[in-house]
């Protein structure tokens, strides 16, 4: 029998129950198949979920045991033990996430599953290695029942573009998710799972976790391994974590993160005091935290009734002993001109290897050429397609210097705008994590609107600073999203924030 | 700066896609649409940004180890075409029997 | 066909494969020969999620290359990808480096002008890069099959300023080169096997105009020997066109070997947009300054000082100097056996003479040969002593190469110890102007061409042990008293 209401309580909870045996391996997967039922999230209802591996779950937690002796697991693929040793998470006892179930966003390799990038082009692809994040995750005992839906190569914002179906809005079914990793939030959101992965380019898992009212993290660039993650622009891309609460996430990128031998952009910097705050019940847990409001991000089309949301948050970080700082990131408005080249250009380039040569889907012509392109325009969809012309194009011979160079430059002074304003004292940024909330299917036609959708998320991939969004409250019943940020490496700092906050808005943060 | 219908061909076959003539017409607008919003970069003062790599953190190196990344599956199993070991693609329009040379490609 | 009035520019693109176990970017093996696609992994594959990471061992071997080239090394150079599709290209890309190579500023050196100043072929640049894999055309009919084995083994472009003038300077450019590169020991540099590569760009111009022609590529070449035809006769040809008021087609043309002609490619290059930008999946690669002295400290006598010293330490004349040095190996054996026996010259007589007629006929190379330096050093002493004659020590030397053993010894043993005492050779003196009366009538008759023969006939009969010196000494005092024997 299954006991839905696990997934109330708090992943680190449930896991430490299972590792001491005081429930059974299978109890919290159980509990989310049977909430998966419940929610409908499969493509008949929600379409949240591609592809779920039940079988493969309950054969490989049979298979384990969580006490003492237990290692990677009996059924776990050869090799995945001496990753996951290789990755030092072994020794960890006992399992920080034993029997917890992850889903996990289709752009993430596993290998029972496919990974399809919510493409046609790779339809029913099978990875033959799992991403490091899997091996992670795997390795501190958790279980991956399903894998979810997104748009196209984590091109959107919406979750509209997935070959396979829209994904829908758990609270309201005409909304969107937001997007890319639409499905991770729905599925979160909708109770099924209390943990997800997604991955981020431009705010891909911030601005889902906004619409869809449950924490979504983007850790700094570096911080958490991409060996795996399929590639949409890799100087933007991280994995990201989606947690029904600030400590599910703050565990989850925790289990994640650290340097990897396979990823030459990872940076050895030590894993550490990402949870701290989850115990601080003191009357001033942020005293001599300086958290900044930059003016950019509250511009006078935002909604007043948002920005009084983020008053109010500021208001609670006030009385938790934090100092709020008026500060200015002057260079914000450019973010999305320049995101939509670079994110574009590298694109362009990461997509070239769909070619029907090796893997995924061919679509045969006459002769190579024509192999290729009619691979190429049947296997992606329009706005990949978009986006890999508008790439090829900023890169190409003539365009280079004005587009792509200079879209690089002025991406130094989106960065240098932060490191300003840390090096000025500020620990940590609030602001709206989107302009709006959830926004009716279909509702924008004009590519270019639904890019400023990212307006207030892209800056942080393009700066490569932590960041994470919380729920402050609700707007006509949808969540409205608090965007926390932080300088390189300094998830601790806004893990200590989001914490306090979370803690002192309890109710309200739903209401 | 503005994308014409040629240079929409011209992209689309750099980048191996294949596009109808109405895809052409639609994303010729498409892309100038977007693209307008670029040209607020043209007037960014950058005089202050660096043409110089970020080397903060420079390159790690591994070891000159065998120690491939394995794989579960058998290029089979994933490969469209296979034989002999061998992947299988359209031969070149201009490859002949018997013509080696690669001149479409690059050493 | 006339050439006259037109001056040929040409630069090469130098490919060298680096020795290293795995691939550049990825720890499969870059080992050759196995089945097709077995030495492929998921990034050599460019399988979705697979990342690239750099074989620190490639980047000493370039570095050690850069610098015997005489190279600046950068302590900070950035990959960068290029961009095409074909099917042996896995990801649409290869990683290279574009404005930021590892080194740039070299030259060779091949030779002097009239004037004695050195003739310098300036080198712009060192840059690493993977290889693509093997597509094989003609195996399975309407098919290319490919083979990604070779995708990602670690290369070093080395590109030349536009300073080679004759097909002979390209020859002696690439000869420097490979010779320089081999020395570094970072590649096996054969253009047979592949592991040397080479792109010919060439242009002509009429003699005493500054401005460079259009230029044409030469690819597919094999050989050194096809390099230099190709340049003589794609030279021809631009001459020809030029004359006749037609302007050059900037175009890849290829050499044909069997049929010994260059011919345009089939396929007509689109104008080639590589779309380099910097790879986002690699850092900047950054080698302390430190490092880079440590390998420039660390790097082996280059050809050209060894030539030099090897002048003028040991008095040798450019002919065997050139020979001593056509291999690091070869030189090293000479020093060893020049220091064993005492006396370079004779070393190098037989090192390039015996030693190496001996390996020509065993197989195999000069440090795999049976008799050891210290061997024949012993050898070569006691032929300089005068215990052997250079013939006797020749059939030592055959014995060597079967058994070891002191050649000392050895000669005792078959009685090749040479024999200088007067009596025993005036004792087969005689014998032999018994045996050959004739030519003993006629040498002691005035001709004197005849005491060769006769001395050959002596060393005969004493089995190479008699002193060819004294025998020779012997007989001319004979014949200058013919009447009264000695
Ligand atoms: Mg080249
Ligand atoms: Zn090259």
């Amino acid at each position: 029998m299954s006991d839905v209401s696990l997934l109330a309580r708090p992943v680190a909870e449930v896991a430490a129950d299972i590792a001491s045996e005081r429930l059974a391996r299978d109890a919290a997967v159980d509990a989310s198949l049977a909430a998966f039922g419940e929610a409908n999230a499969g493509p008949e209802g929600l379409n949240a979920v591609l592809y779920t591996d039940a079988e493969g779950v309950r054969s490989e937690l049979s298979a384990r045991s969580f006490g003492a002796t237990d290692r990677a697991g009996a059924t776990a693929p050869s090799g995945a033990t001496e990753r996951a040793a290789a990755l030092g998470v072994h020794a960890s006892s006992p399992l920080p996430l034993a029997g917890i179930p992850v889903a996990i966003k289709d752009n993430i390799a596993t290998l029972r599953m496919p990974t399809s990038c919510g493409s046609k082009i790779l339809e029913g692809y099978v990875s033959p290695f799992e991403a490091t994040v899997i091996a992670r995750l795997r390795a501190a005992g958790a279980v991956l029942p399903m894998k979810t839906n997104m748009d196209e190569f984590a091109m959107g914002s919406s979750t509209e573009n997935s070959a396979f179906g829209v994904t829908k809005h758990p609270m309201d079914h005409s909304r969107v998710p937001g997007g890319s990793s639409g499905g991770s939030a729905a599925i979160v959101a909708a109770g099924v799972t209390r943990l997800a992965l997604g991955s981020e380019t431009g705010g891909s898992v911030r601005q889902p976790a906004a619409f869809c009212g449950i924490v979504g993290v983007k850790p700094t660039y570096g911080r958490v391994s991409r060996h795996g993650l399929v590639a949409f622009a890799s100087s933007l891309d991280q994995v990201g974590v989606f947690g029904q609460s600030v400590d599910d996430a703050a565990l989850g990128l925790q289990v994640i993160a650290g340097v990897d031998a396979l990823d030459s952009t990872t940076v050895d910097v030590p894993v550490d005091g990402f949870r701290v705050g989850r115990n601080d019940a003191s009357a001033q847990p942020l005293a001599g935290v300086v958290v900044g409001r930059p003016a950019e991000y509250f511009p006078e089309s935002l909604d007043p009734r948002m920005r009084s949301l983020l008053d109010r948050a500021a208001d609670h970080l006030r009385a938790l002993g934090a100092e709020v700082r008026e500060v200015s990131l002057p260079h914000t408005s450019l973010a999305i001109p320049v995101y939509y080249i670079v994110a574009p250009a590298e694109a362009s380039s990461n997509l070239a290897r769909f070619d029907g040569a090796r893997y995924g889907l061919r679509v045969e012509g006459d002769g190579l050429r024509a192999m290729y392109e009619a691979t190429r325009s049947q296997g992606f969809g329009p706005e990949v397609t978009r986006r890999i012309l508008l790439g090829t194009y900023v890169l190409s011979a003539g365009y280079y210097d004005a587009y792509y160079k200079r879209a690089m430059a002025v991406r130094q002074l989106i960065a240098a705008d932060f490191t300003r304003v840390f090096a000025s004292g500020v620990h940590v940024l609030l602001t709206p994590t989107t302009p709006t909330t959830a926004f009716i299917a279909g509702s924008k036609k004009d590519p270019y609107e639904m890019y400023m959708s990212d307006i207030f998320t892209a800056t942080a991939n393009l700066a490569g600073v932590p960041a994470m969004s919380q729920p402050i409250g609700r707007l006509d019943g949808l969540p409205v999203g608090g965007q926390l940020l932080a300088s390189h490496f300094d998830e601790a700092t806004m893990f200590r924030v989001a914490y306090a906050l979370e803690r002192a808005l309890g109710v309200e943060a739903h209401t | 700066m503005a994308v014409s219908e040629d240079d929409v061909r011209h992209v689309a076959a750099l980048a191996r896609l294949g596009l109808s003539e109405t895809q052409v017409t639609s994303l010729v607008g498409e892309l100038n649409g977007i693209l307008a919003h670029m040209d607020e970069l043209q007037q960014v003062d950058i005089t202050a940004t660096s043409a110089e790599p970020d080397a903060t953190h420079g390159m790690r190196m591994r070891d000159d180890v065998p120690n491939p990344i394995s794989l579960h599956a058998e290029r089979e199993a994933f490969a469209p075409l296979m034989r002999d070991g061998f992947f299988l693609v359209p031969r070149l329009s201009t490859h002949g029997a018997g013509d080696s040379a690669d001149d479409e490609g690059e050493g | 066909m006339s050439t006259d009035g037109y001056e040929m520019v040409i630069g090469l693109e130098v490919h060298c494969q680096l020795k290293t176990r795995t691939k550049l970017f990825s720890a499969a093996s870059a080992q050759f020969g196995d089945a097709p696609n077995s030495n492929t992994d998921a990034v050599c594959l460019g399988l979705p999620g697979a990342l690239p990471v750099l074989n620190r061992h490639a980047i000493t071997l370039a570095t050690r290359a850069a610098l015997g080239l005489g190279c600046t090394v950068h302590e900070v150079s950035v990959f960068a990808r290029k961009h095409y599709f074909y099917p042996d290209l896995p990801k649409g890309y290869q990683i290279s480096q574009f404005d930021r190579p590892l080194a740039t500023g070299g030259k060779i050196v091949i030779g002097t002008h009239a004037d004695g100043s050195e003739k310098a072929i300036g080198i712009t640049r060192v840059h690493v890069e993977e290889d693509a894999g093997k597509s094989v055309h003609d195996r399975f009919t309407g098919f290319s099959a490919i083979d990604l084995n070779r995708a990602g083994t670690p290369l070093i472009e080395i590109v030349s300023e536009p300073d080679l003038r004759s097909a002979a300077d390209a020859g002696a450019y690439l000869r420097e080169l490979k010779q320089i590169i081999e020395y570094t020991e970072v590649s096996d540099a054969s253009m047979e096997e592949g592991s040397l590569r080479v792109d010919v760009n060439i242009s002509a111009r009429p003699v005493g105009q500054s401005a460079f022609g259009t230029r044409t590529e030469i690819k597919n070449l094999n050989s050194f020997s096809g390099v230099e035809q190709s340049i003589a006769l794609e030279f021809a040809r631009q001459c020809t066109v030029l004359r006749a008021g037609v302007v050059i087609e900037q175009r890849t043309m290829l050499w044909d070997g069997h049929k010994g002609e260059v011919r345009p490619a089939r396929a007509k290059e689109g104008s080639h947009d590589y779309r380099y930008f910097p790879e986002p999946d690699l850092p900047p690669l950054v080698l302390r300054a430190t490092w880079i002295q440590e390998q420039r400290d660390g790097l082996a006598e280059l050809p050209a000082a060894k030539r030099a010293r090897f002048g003028s330490q040991y008095g040798l004349s450019t002919h065997d100097v050139e020979q001593l040095t056509a291999s690091r190996a070869l030189a090293d054996r000479f020093e060893a056996i020049a220091a064993a026996s005492g006396e370079a010259k004779r070393a190098a007589n037989w090192l390039l003479g015996v030693v190496l007629a001996a390996v020509k006929v065993r197989g195999g190379d000069v440090l795999t040969h049976p008799v050891s330096v210290a061997r024949l050093g012993e050898l070569i002493t006691l032929e300089l002593e005068g215990a052997v004659s250079n013939t006797a020590a020749k059939q030592i030397f055959g014995i060597l190469e079967r058994e070891d053993g002191e050649p000392r010894a050895i000669a005792e043993r078959e009685g090749l110890l040479q024999v200088s005492d007067d009596s025993a050779l005036v004792a087969w003196i005689e014998e032999v102007l018994v045996e050959m009366p004739e030519e003993a009538a006629r040498f002691l008759g005035g001709e004197k061409k005849l005491q060769g023969v006769l001395v050959g006939a002596v060393m005969k009969k004493s089995k190479g042990s008699a002193d060819p010196k004294k025998v020779n000494g012997l007989l001319s005092k004979r014949s200058s008293s013919p009447a009264t024997g000695l």
